[in-house]
């Protein structure tokens, strides 16, 4: 593995951006990380995505795997050295793929109708974490005692959180105070502290987006 | 093991993707129970089964529920070693499985659309859908650098069950909606690679019958058009 080239095309408010970089940061990988406008797309981006020519995008060795949750599977399967982020039996595998798919079906898209305004979907959203919160239990973690899967791929969007609570009037912690609280036990963990920009960044960003597409 | 722990799928016969399921049962030659839902009365079993989604098909072994038609099949391939084996063992063929199955979700929506429009509605989608077959045709080119795509029991995998789910009954939809939808001159080797599966005996087996199928275009297109006018 000494000979690895791998590189991230990323863009740095993506929560599935942060995905890969904390399954990066978790398995010791030294990477390139290469930011990307996506206004004006780089052609390394369009070559490597020319399906759907979106981010994340990781080439290792000059070979591009696309798509958060596959890139994450990937990495877990190739750097099988260190602790694995999915779990070894298959039937606790399928179920952490179940939720890592639910969370990319549900999160992101109704999360920006939240901060972006469009529509009415607090009260979609909200269900949609108690849900989450209900698979956590009491747990520290998706997966139990340790970090995995289904923590990498929901904890990205906590990055968000104070975005949806402050445009989307919100309170989080009080509607889902184990997730609040399972949030903050992640970000103990040097992998996610680094790979998670400063919520406030993340509302600047969101406010600039919404003043140059008219979502005042 | 775990392999002869009882096996039982909750399905609907018009879903494709409870078809993916029982083709990779039956390709595996994994002996499992049936159990036809009715969608609109669902069992309690199903709603105990799949709480989040309601939804079929649900594959219980041992008591224990798994949902999602990929994440049954990947469960299928690393539960019962024998048959073939429907993901590649390399982890890069196999990010490039899962994203290419997850792929064909486009095109089957496109063509979805085709169906249930009519006028411009139609002509836009049709033109998305050759857009979309485009894009596939080219990455199968990876899969079939030699350009000739014989699938056959052994080497059947997970992407020839999704494609031929959604894809298999083409030349019903295409006598139905009267236009070609997969031109074997723009798209020779999704043509071929199609045919090829199509001839498979567990797909023979497993295909619903024709006028069961030419019904239900005709029952989704009433519906989508009869909606749209009122």
């Amino acid at each position: 593995m000494a000979q690895d080239n791998v590189l991230l095309l990323d863009f740095w408010p993506s929560s599935y951006g942060m995905r890969v970089k904390i399954a990066l940061a978790e398995k010791g990988i030294t990477y390139e990380c290469k930011q990307e406008d996506l206004d004006a797309k780089s052609s390394l981006l369009l070559e490597n995505n020319p399906v759907h020519k979106m981010i994340p995008v990781l080439v290792h060795n000059g070979k591009p795997i696309c798509e958060s949750l596959n890139i994450v599977q990937y990495i877990d399967e190739v750097w099988n050295h260190k602790l694995h982020l999915l779990p070894t039996d298959p039937y606790q595998r399928s179920q952490a793929r179940f939720w890592g798919d639910y969370i990319d079906k549900h999160i992101y898209s109704i999360g920006k109708k939240v901060w972006t305004g469009k529509g009415k979907s607090k009260k979609e959203f909200i269900e949609c974490l108690k849900t989450l919160e209900g698979e956590l239990g009491n747990k520290p973690y998706f997966g139990g005692e340790g970090f995995g899967y289904v923590d990498l791929a929901l904890v990205p969007f906590t990055s968000w959180f104070y975005t949806y609570e402050t445009l989307g009037n919100l309170n989080l912690e009080a509607e889902c105070p184990k997730l609040a609280a399972w949030a903050r036990r992640c970000m103990a963990r040097e992998s996610v502290a680094k790979a998670l920009p400063h919520p406030h960044k993340i509302y600047d960003f969101a406010l600039q987006y919404k003043q140059k597409h008219g979502l005042e | 093991m775990a392999e002869q722990k009882k096996v039982i799928l909750h399905g609907m016969w018009a879903s494709p993707y409870v078809k993916r399921v029982e083709l990779a049962l039956k390709l595996k030659g994994i002996p499992y129970e049936y159990v036809e839902e009715d969608l609109s009365n669902k069992s309690d079993l199903l709603l105990e089964y799949n709480p989040v989604y309601k939804k079929v098909p649900v594959l219980v072994h041992d008591g224990k529920p798994i949902s999602e038609s990929n994440l049954i099949i990947e469960y299928i391939d690393e539960t019962w070693k024998h048959g073939p084996q429907l993901l590649p063992q390399d982890p890069y063929k196999r990010a490039q499985l899962r994203f290419w199955v997850k792929f064909l979700q486009e095109p089957f929506e496109t063509i979805l659309v085709i169906i249930k429009t009519e006028g411009q509605a139609q002509e836009q989608a049709i033109k998305e859908l050759h857009e979309k077959l485009a894009l596939l045709e080219n990455g199968m080119k990876e899969f079939f650098p030699n350009g000739n795509p014989c699938v056959d029991d052994n080497n059947v995998g997970l992407l020839e069950i999704a494609c031929v789910v959604f894809f298999g009954a083409f030349k019903v939809h295409e006598e139905f909606i009267g236009i070609k939808l997969i031109d074997p001159e723009k798209f020779p080797l999704l043509f071929s690679w199609l045919l090829s599966i199509t001839e498979l005996q567990a797909v023979k087996e497993l295909a619903p019958p024709h006028q069961k199928v030419v019904d239900l275009l005709h029952f989704i297109r009433q519906k989508a058009l009869k909606s749209t006018a009122a």
